[in-house]
């Protein structure tokens, strides 16, 4: 059971910082789409900056993992079409309901009881193209 | 604790992410919160069905104790940690919204216009939550990564990959608020 502790811990560090920051809002989805505030970019973009410098950091001083591996992040397969396809589809549903998949589970503990409709949704979602994963162009 | 109680500005919070995504890859994982659903979907029998769901989802556990986690901040950031105020939104936003038929815009996370059990209860109501549901989960798998996974894990380890599907996730957010929103309200 401790070793799940951190990751507990870790989860929510993750909920605060979305409810706090707003991202869990359609309205700020909304926003961001319209180009109508910084908001949404600034997140993102002090994210994926600071990102960039912890990675590189990093990988500078060979920090080992604390199960004592080199520290990696794992590749994406090279590809074109399903990140452009899957993409889109993912961007007209994350615009429509205003929550991707880390918000959904975050609102049910902000008391949103219908975002387990969604949930729902997104799980059949998931199922539906695992069903028809290989009649995909990927 | 005053500036906590504040919504978090956008300097501190990105930052914040960025050290969430780390801390999981310095604990032997990655950050991705798309890839539950598959786990939830092989923990409710999918691998009968399909052999994507056919997995060792145990291996999986950790991640789900971080959803446990997500759902517990969130109740203590909403409850908690939070002043109630308006969200901060831009005028220009709150304008088109109103436009739109939207009341009270801002004064709750979400908009009761969507969220409300009596829209929910409404055909068009239903209908707006699952498809947007139903395009996220098929979307996200279909990408291999939702915000976490390529926006956030992606972008910072500079893999082109992520690239395409964060252009794809602003390419369908784009056509959805300019294009489709205007048609649903």
């Amino acid at each position: 059971m401790s070793k799940y502790i951190k990751f507990f811990v870790v989860g929510v560090f993750f909920g605060i910082v979305l409810v706090k920051s707003e991202a869990v809002s359609w309205y700020r989805i909304f926003e961001m789409f319209k180009f109508q505030s910084f908001h949404m970019y600034g997140i993102i973009g002090t994210a994926v900056g600071t990102g960039i410098i912890l990675l590189l950091f990093s990988k500078m001083s060979r920090i080992k993992t604390t199960e004592g591996s080199s520290l990696k992040v794992p590749l994406k397969e090279s590809g074109f079409t399903r990140y452009i396809i899957g993409g889109t589809i993912f961007g007209l549903g994350w615009a429509l309901c205003g929550a991707c998949p880390g918000p959904m589970y975050i609102l049910i503990g902000t008391g949103i009881s219908s975002i387990i409709i969604v949930i729902a949704a997104a799980l059949l979602g998931t199922f539906v193209y695992g069903l028809i994963k290989d009649k995909l162009p990927h | 604790m005053e500036n906590i109680l504040q919504p978090w500005p956008w300097y501190v919070s990105g930052p914040c992410i960025a050290i969430i995504m780390f801390a999981l890859l310095y604990f032997g994982r990655t950050f991705g919160m798309s890839s539950n659903l598959r786990t939830l979907c092989a923990i409710g029998g999918a691998g009968k069905h399909a052999e994507f769901f056919k997995f060792d989802w145990k291996s999986q556990r950790w991640n789900l104790v971080v959803v446990l986690g997500a759902i517990i901040g969130g109740f203590i950031a909403h409850n908690y940690l939070s002043n109630p105020i308006n969200i901060d939104l831009s005028e220009a936003t709150v304008t088109d919204l109103t436009t739109m038929g939207f009341t009270d815009v801002g004064q709750s996370l979400l908009p009761p216009e969507l969220f409300s059990w009596d829209t929910v209860f409404s055909i068009k109501g239903i209908l707006i939550l699952v498809i947007g549901g139903f395009l996220v989960g098929f979307g996200t798998r279909y990408a291999g990564g939702c915000t976490s996974g390529h926006a956030i894990t992606g972008l910072s380890s500079l893999q082109l990959p992520s690239l395409i599907a964060v252009i794809g996730f602003f390419l369908g957010g784009l056509i959805m608020i300019h294009l489709i929103f205007p048609i649903l309200f």
